[in-house]
């Protein structure tokens, strides 16, 4: 087992692996924001609950940050392998003849997706790192020093989106998220080794997460900015 | 009869930087195969005193996986399931130009013209690809040991391989996955090949990742391009078997 990481498919299993971790963290992630789209309390109960449950903060958070930097490190590592192994190209190439452009373009749209959540981690991570850790406030309340005021977090969210700039970005953001995932999700399975009759009769399911799943965060992004 | 333009990579040999030069073409047959209308060329050539455009052939009917050109942007041109030496001038137009290069990647370097030096594959096959037989007397006739028909039928068509290359010429990451896993999968199907399934995968993937292939993105070009139709399913089995094997050290 050593040195498996050393190696080509053991580096694209671990690829796969945090592929599959960060996809079902999505899940869970529209999964909460979209309560926004119909309960503010709901929304504001479960943002509390993850933003200071001592699992979700000392474990659940570390493990996520450490997934998304390893999924982006390792699909660097490989595509500079890559890279360095043709070293002369072809003077004519019709690469769209035998695969998706989805397919040969997974570092673009992942290095816009990363760019992507620079902005999300500095909306609304870096805020939350700072009120709670930095500023001791614990309390998720607009104000800390009134029980009363209800908790900040629904508010917040609604003023994020109203720019309609941040908007748009996040609309892109999610649409090249979209062609991440159409590629991605198959792609993951047949790195850990799983293509049988089983595996490609989640085809459509693939496409339904990786269409849907962005389709929400972007319906929450425009729901918002045109309810403020 | 048709009049065309050729745009064929020369490059003297492995130290040359090697170019595209233009050869105009007249009164090609559509009923010629590909190679013989390169045939033609080189007489042309030699008649002219100028150095033949060398390329890799020998049995022209497909099955010996030598010719390997990239034609117009494709591996084996643009038909489907087919090697270059299958192919016919009716898969072209009048007037058409046509590129002609070598296929490329750091495990194939160029020995002259479209000729690639392909013995990196030969390297992956004496790392594992093979099954050692006791030949002391003793051996059991293989007819004798029942296969599920499912698993010989994979078996066959992993088999079907011919190493040709275009696997490699065809993936943008220069990967050899498709050319290894179906190396690895008709001994992996097998009775016979259980024995030394575990040492196999491991040696053979050693054995490419030394040769300086890239990394398999799944993006299924060296299936569609592949003469013999092997199927990506072959990549999936070796990722298990190779998995399993790191595991069990």
């Amino acid at each position: 087992m050593s040195g498996i990481l050393n190696s080509s498919i053991g580096r694209k299993f671990a690829m796969a692996l945090s592929a599959l971790f960060l996809m079902i963290f999505l899940v869970m992630h529209v999964s909460i924001n979209f309560t926004s789209v119909f309960s503010e309390e709901l929304f504001n109960e479960m943002s509390h609950f993850m933003g200071t449950n001592p699992l979700v903060q000392g474990l659940m958070q570390p493990i996520l940050i450490i997934g998304v930097i390893f999924h982006f490190v390792m699909g660097i590592i490989l595509e500079a392998k890559n890279k360095s192994s043709r070293s002369i190209k072809y003077a004519s190439n019709t690469a769209s003849d035998n695969s998706t452009w989805v397919s040969r373009n997974m570092l673009l749209t992942g290095v816009v997706v990363l760019a992507f959540l620079g902005l999300h981690m500095y909306d609304f991570w870096v805020h939350e790192m700072t009120v709670k850790y930095v500023e001791g406030d614990m309390s998720g309340l607009i104000d800390p020093n009134n029980a009363e005021s209800g908790f900040r977090y629904y508010e917040e969210l609604r003023e994020k989106f109203v720019s309609p700039v941040r908007v748009g970005i996040y609309v892109v953001a999610f649409v090249l998220l979209a062609l991440h995932l159409l590629h991605g999700f198959n792609s993951a399975f047949q790195s850990i080794g799983a293509n049988n009759k089983y595996v490609r009769s989640l085809n459509g399911f693939s496409k339904v997460y990786s269409i849907g799943i962005p389709a929400l965060f972007i319906f929450i992004a425009v729901y918002h900015h045109f309810t403020h | 009869m048709m009049n065309l333009t050729l745009k064929i990579w020369r490059q003297k040999d492995a130290n040359d930087k090697g170019k595209i030069v233009d050869y105009p073409i007249s009164n090609i047959s559509p009923d010629m195969s590909f190679l013989e209308m390169l045939d033609v060329l080189n007489q042309e050539l030699i008649e002219k005193g100028e150095q033949p455009v060398a390329f890799d052939h020998d049995c022209r009917e497909g099955i010996c996986g030598t010719c390997s050109l990239y034609i117009n942007g494709r591996a084996h041109g643009p038909e489907t399931k087919i090697t270059a030496c299958q192919l016919h001038m009716r898969s072209f137009k009048d007037g058409d130009t046509i590129y002609i290069e070598p296929w490329r990647a750091k495990a194939f370097p160029v020995i002259k013209d479209l000729i690639v030096d392909r013995t990196s594959f030969d390297r992956i096959q004496q790392a594992g690809g093979f099954i050692s037989v006791n030949t002391s007397g003793n051996t059991q006739d293989a007819n004798a040991i029942p296969i599920e028909k499912e698993n010989a039928d994979k078996a066959f068509d992993a088999a079907t391989c011919i190493g040709c290359g275009a696997c490699v010429a065809s993936c943008k990451n220069s990967s050899a996955m498709l050319f290894v896993s179906a190396k690895v999968s008709q001994f992996a199907l097998l009775p016979q090949g259980q024995v030394e399934a575990t040492d196999r995968v491991l040696n053979m993937v050693k054995q490419m990742d030394d040769e300086g292939f890239g990394n398999c993105t799944n993006t299924g070009a060296c299936e569609v391009e592949c003469p013999k139709g092997i199927s990506l399913e072959n990549i999936a089995r070796m990722n298990r078997e190779y998995l399993v094997a790191s595991f069990k050290g």
